[in-house]
This record gives structure tokens, sequence and C-alpha cells, in this order.
């Protein structure tokens, strides 16, 4: 080996080292409690097989949260796709002032997500915020209180739909997380050549067509990153939903990762919180792993 | 390529030292007296400053850090706290609910000194009263000192509403549900609840459980001597339903001093809290004792008291046990305890407290307390462990919004495999 090639491993030795111990050790130690009997303040690591995973599975606060999480991530990601692109181009028409509004839009992204909890659990509370206005309207919704699930059917112990609840606390990660898509999809429009449009111009197509054929087609790769990166924060979300309702009446608003902490830290059930934890590391991994693979693939 | 390699190494060494100097700074302050409890209310975070004052003025050398972690009724700082006991990393002394929480989980983990040579050499073995020392021990050792006796099972009402419909506050269910009915009639929400953090539930449902039950049986639940399909606890439930039926709308966005404030302002009539609800009238919302609230137990406990104490301990392996011990002889201290407990609303544990330190409500409780049948609280850790508690509160949460009392029982049923 020449001497950069030893340079090169020996500056990245001392992360690989980390990330080893840190990250992965730490993965596998989880994994290990995850299959023990600690389920109490004192230390238990003998085996106990798949027992932690089969009670999850049969536990109804836990179905709920799986529920919950399939609804929020479909919501919270479409209406961040569709948001972010609209804005995106709304700006891309070269307007005055643009930067002011790119900076208003991206401004929530400073913000922490427990910050955001906080405020929008004032603003959506039902007998406060925004419901003072609206009652002057006659309606009172109830917001992240409302306990009905929307075309629900009963399935496993839970009453499976959309639950309304859930709507309350996309509205807040929306509004902080919009931004993010909008300055990707910007970048992502800026990034196609003038020309194009210009082509399609002489050829007779109508903006909206060149919108719909030829731009947004080209933005794809975009949409793969921006749902790529919204779903590891939607399926492992904790601060916000903690901050804003907590596991919310009937677990309507309770995810995987409230779940964990509530039973990992105020109920002692290491091993089963360790369980919890490892199904929400897999449930990222679907979205992350072929994502990774394909990137593999493409640079090869 | 030598020089390389004890680059490298100099380089992980680097990063380790940065990773554990946390550590090595904990050790320069090993002075410091760290009190951890979740006081950051109004009228608990009072008391405990008196009290960290008086520590002071009799012990200037040492020096005090408050650690106190707000929110939850304490479920955050316990987090907090299980993460620092298994880390090794122990606060001096920490807040700590007689009974379960302290005894099953605490001392079994082998976490804590016994403190029975404390106890006899400060003459403390008959300051406190025979059940509240053995809430605090487990096999024949003592683990911690008790400051307060909190009672769960209060009926708080608004006079100045119940004076208006011309009610007397209810003793018995049957003259609650009559009382709920005449106040809905004419328009005034009956009970408050803020069940946000659903302890506050379960803590309204174990004062039903404790009516149905009386203080003996109810004790048997948690020696599993009467189990949770018991008659009487289906009776328990459905009452407890049934209440539901008369609580705020809006109580599953609010916690419980939204809920006493609801009582305090006039909007809603009863509330059933612990007496932390009592400082929050006082200190918080400048209410007057007997004139704006008035208190009664809660229907059906006339002569039981729910007993939750608050207590502090020696952790093993803190770098300064005399410090600790310090301050825990002046929280055990006639002074220390009246000092402490009249802001924050409780009564003292000690038997021979000045009375007239404490207002009406006060003197009333330390009376009941010295005649009624005493029992433990579960939604306060004190009945039993705190993995039953959780479970109890999931089940708790599910009742509240279905309503369904069979599958309630299930539930109870299964978790008190916990027991």
């Amino acid at each position: 080996m020449t001497k950069d090639r030893w340079m090169a491993v020996g500056f990245l030795m001392p992360s690989f080292l980390l990330i080893v111990i840190f990250v992965y050790g730490f993965i596998g130690w989880t994994g290990y409690v995850s299959v023990s009997n600690w389920n109490s303040i004192v230390q238990d690591l003998s085996f106990a097989g798949l027992k932690n995973y089969i009670y999850l599975f049969q536990d109804y606060r836990f179905q709920a949260d799986l529920r919950n999480t399939l609804f929020f991530t479909i919501l919270f990601i479409g209406l961040i796709i569709i948001l972010g692109l609209t804005l995106a181009v709304l700006l891309d028409k070269q307007l005055k002032g643009e930067s002011i509004f790119r900076n208003i839009f991206f401004f929530p992204m400073a913000l922490s997500f427990v910050v955001t909890g906080v405020v929008w659990q004032w603003l959506l509370n039902p007998s406060t915020g925004i419901n003072n206005f609206l009652q002057t309207f006659g309606i009172q919704p109830k917001w992240y209180t409302d306990t009905n699930i929307l075309a629900g059917f009963q399935w496993g112990k839970i009453e499976f739909g959309v639950p309304v609840a859930i709507i309350a606390v996309v509205i807040a990660a929306v509004w902080q997380m919009t931004g993010f898509a909008l300055a990707m999809y910007l970048a992502g429009l800026r990034g196609i050549p003038e020309e194009i449009r210009e082509a399609a111009r002489i050829d007779g197509a109508s903006e909206l067509y060149i919108y719909r054929k030829v731009v947004i087609p080209q933005l794809r790769p975009i949409t793969v990153s921006v749902i790529i990166i919204m779903a590891h924060i939607s399926l492992k979300i904790f601060d916000l939903i903690y901050a804003m309702t907590g596991p919310g009446a009937n677990f309507v608003t309770d995810v995987p990762g409230v779940y964990m902490f509530e039973t990992t830290f105020r109920g002692n059930y290491y091993a089963n919180g360790a369980a919890i934890a490892i199904i929400m590391l897999l449930t990222v991994a679907i979205f992350i792993v072929p994502y990774l693979w394909n990137a593999r693939r493409g640079s090869s | 390529m030598k020089k390389l390699w004890s680059f490298i190494l100099l380089l992980v060494i680097a990063v380790f030292a940065v990773a554990c100097s946390d550590n090595a700074s904990g050790s320069d302050d090993e002075q410091k007296l760290e009190i951890f409890s979740w006081w950051t209310g109004a009228g608990e975070e009072d008391g405990l400053n008196a009290l960290i004052d008086l520590f002071q003025e009799q012990y200037p050398d040492i020096e005090v850090e408050n650690a106190a972690v707000s929110g939850g009724a304490g479920t955050n700082a316990k987090a907090v706290l299980a993460t620092r006991m298994a880390g090794d990393d122990p606060p001096s002394t920490f807040q700590v609910h007689g009974g379960a929480e302290l005894n099953e989980s605490w001392v079994a983990a082998g976490k804590m000194e016994p403190l029975n040579d404390f106890f006899e050499e400060e003459d403390l073995m008959d300051k406190f009263p025979q059940e509240l020392i053995d809430l605090v021990s487990k096999d024949g050792n003592i683990y911690s000192v008790p400051v307060n006796i909190h009672r769960g099972n209060v009926l708080w009402y608004n006079k100045h509403i119940f004076e208006e419909h011309g009610l007397e506050p209810p003793t018995t269910f049957d003259e609650f549900f009559d009382v709920a009915e005449q106040l809905q009639a004419a328009g005034v929400t009956p009970l408050a609840l803020g069940d946000k953090e659903s302890w506050t539930a379960s803590h309204l449902f174990e004062t039903v459980l404790l009516a149905e039950l009386g203080a003996e049986d109810y004790g048997k639940l948690w020696t599993k001597e009467i189990g949770f399909d018991d008659d009487r606890v289906v009776a328990a439930a459905e009452t407890f339903v049934r209440m539901l039926e008369y609580v705020n709308e809006d109580h599953s966005s609010r916690n419980w001093q939204d809920a006493s404030q609801l009582v305090g302002n006039g909007d809603v009539a009863m509330n059933v809290m612990g007496d932390w609800a009592k400082g929050y009238f006082s200190n918080d919302l400048n209410l007057v004792t007997n004139e704006d609230f008035g208190y009664v137990p809660t229907p059906g406990t006339n002569g039981t008291f729910m007993v939750i104490t608050d207590t502090f301990g020696l952790p093993k392996g803190v770098s300064n046990p005399d410090d600790v011990k310090s301050f825990l002889s002046v929280l055990a201290s006639v002074e220390g305890q009246d000092t402490f407990n009249p802001l924050k609303g409780s009564i003292p544990a000690r038997v021979d407290a000045d009375q007239s330190k404490y207002d009406q409500y006060g003197k009333d409780t330390i009376e009941d307390f010295n005649k009624d049948e005493l029992a433990a609280s579960i939604a306060h850790g004190s009945a039993a462990p705190e993995g039953f508690v959780t479970k109890l509160n999931q089940a708790i949460n599910i009742l509240v919004t279905q309503q369904d009392v069979e599958q309630f029982i299930d539930s109870l049923v299964a978790a008190s495999e916990e027991l």
C-alpha cells in the first residue's frame, strides 16, 4: 500500500472505531437486551427468546402505535411534498423579494421539534388558541383530543383507520418541515436548464403542460430524497409528539418512540423497550436499505 | 509509519478523553450536595427552597445544588433518575415515594444504603408513625427519611358554587351522583379531570377502589389475596365510568393543575386530587381555605386515609455521605418538617411537629391521619411496583375513552402478574 492509502486509512480509523462501538455495538447490545428478561430495575440478561416481541404485537397500545405511525407518515410526507413543491414552483417565478419568502418558509426548520410541539399544543388546544376564533363561526374541533377513527374497522385489538387526532400533529410537523422540501425543490428547479423550457415553449406547450411533462418528472430524484429523509424522521418521531400531546386519549397520538420512552424509563421494562427500539430500527431500514442498495448499484 | 500510528493512537485517546471528561469534571464538585426531586411547581418549590435555606443556615460550608426535574408529577424525574442510577452516577439524595417505589426498585436493586444507624443516632425511631417506618423499610432495614405525608383521597369543591346551588359536599357515591346531577342540570360541570397524563385518572380510580373495598381489602389486592377480577373491583370500575359522564369535556388536554384551576376559578364544582392541590390553591391561585374552596374525603372513604409520603434516602456510592446525612437530619427535624410542609400543602411525617404552623386543612388532616385507617396509593407508586403502575395507567387511558369495563378488568388481571 502506498503512503497515501495508509494516511487515508489512518484518518478514517478513529471515526470508524467510534461508529463501530457507539452505533453498531449499541445496536447489537439493544438487540441482545430485547431478547432478555430484563424487565425491572434489577438487571437480568437471561435469554427470553421472542417473548418481548410477541407481547408487543399482541399489545393494544403497540398496535395503535403502528397504525398511528402509518397514517402519520403517509399524511406527513404527502403534505410535505405537495406543499413544498407548490411553494417552490411559486417561488421559482423570479418574484421580487424572493429571499424574504424563502427565509420565512425555511425559518421553522431552525426551531426544535419540542418548541413546535409546545406552541402548536397551545394553538390547537380545544379551549384556547385557534378554537377561540373558530367558535365565532360555530365550529369547535377537538383537535388532538378527538378519539374518533375515520373509516375505521376492527383489526387485531384496535380500530384501524385514520385517527382524527393525528391530523393536529401532522399540521405541526408539516409546518416545521415544509421549508426543507421547499429548499430541496427550489434547488432542483434551478438545476433545470432554462433552454429546455424555452424549447418546449417554442413547440407551443403551455406553462402548465411544461410543468407537468417536463419540469416535475425531472424532479424525481429530489422527491425520492425528500421521502427518504422525511420517512426516517416520521418513523422515529418522538420529541414533537412528546411535547405536544403525549400518548393522547386512547393512544390516538401515541407512536413507538413515546411508547419506548415510557416503557423503558417509566415502567423500567428495559427488554420490552429495547424490542420497541429494534422494531423502530427495522421500519426505518425498510426505507433506507433499498435506497442505499440503489445508490451502491448506481455508483458501481 | 510509526509516527502515523502514534498519531492515530493520540487521536483515539483524545476522543475518549473528551467523551470521559464529563465524569472527570464530576469528581471536582464532589463536595456539592445534589438534591434531586421533581418539586418545581409553586407550592412544592417554595417548600423545597425554604428547606434548603434552613439547611444552609445550619451548614453554610456545604454547597447545595437543587437538581429538580420538572414535569408529569415526577415521571420525567424518575426517568432521569433511572438512567443516572444505572450509570452509577447517583445524586447525593433523591426524592422517592415510600412503599414499592422505594423498596421494590431501588432497594431491591441494591442501590440504597440502610439508614438504621442514622435513625438510632438521631433518635428518630419513635418520632415517626410505625406505618410510615414500614413504608420505608425492607427486610428489617430502614432506607429513607419521610419528609411529609400527603393525602390522596380528597374531594376539593368550590364553596361559592355549592353555596349558590344550596348543595352539601357528597360523602357517599349516592350523594355524589345526586349532587352531580343537580349541578349538571344547573349548567355547571360537576367534576374536573385533567388526564393528559393518565396518572390523574388512575388517582381518581384508586379512590373509588378504596371506597368499594375498604382499606383492609384494598391492601390485599397488592398481596394477591384478592384478585382484580373481584366483584368489588368491577363495581369500582363501573362507578368510575359513571363518574366520567360528569367530567369536563376537554379533560384529555389538561393536566392536574389545569383541572384544579377549573375548580379554583369556579368553572367546575369538584375535583379529586391529592393535597398538593391545596398548595396550588393557596400559593398559586391565592384562594382561602374554607372560604373559596372546601374539602371532604372522596365519596365512601370517610375514615380511610390514602397515604403518599415523600422521602429522601442515601444512595450507594455517593462521595459525600456525611453531607447527605446532615441534610437528612435537617429534613427529619421538627424545624425542617415545619418549614417545608405548610408551604407544600402536606402534613409533617413526624408525630411531634408544631401543629400551630398549619392552617385548618393541615390541622384536620393531621387529626384524620392519627385516627384513620391507612391505605397506600397505587398512582403514586406506594402500593405496587412501577411496572404495574405503568400498565394500570395504560389500562385507565383505554378505559376512559372506550368505557369497556370487561376489557379493563382483563388488563388489570394481566398486569397483576407484575406484583
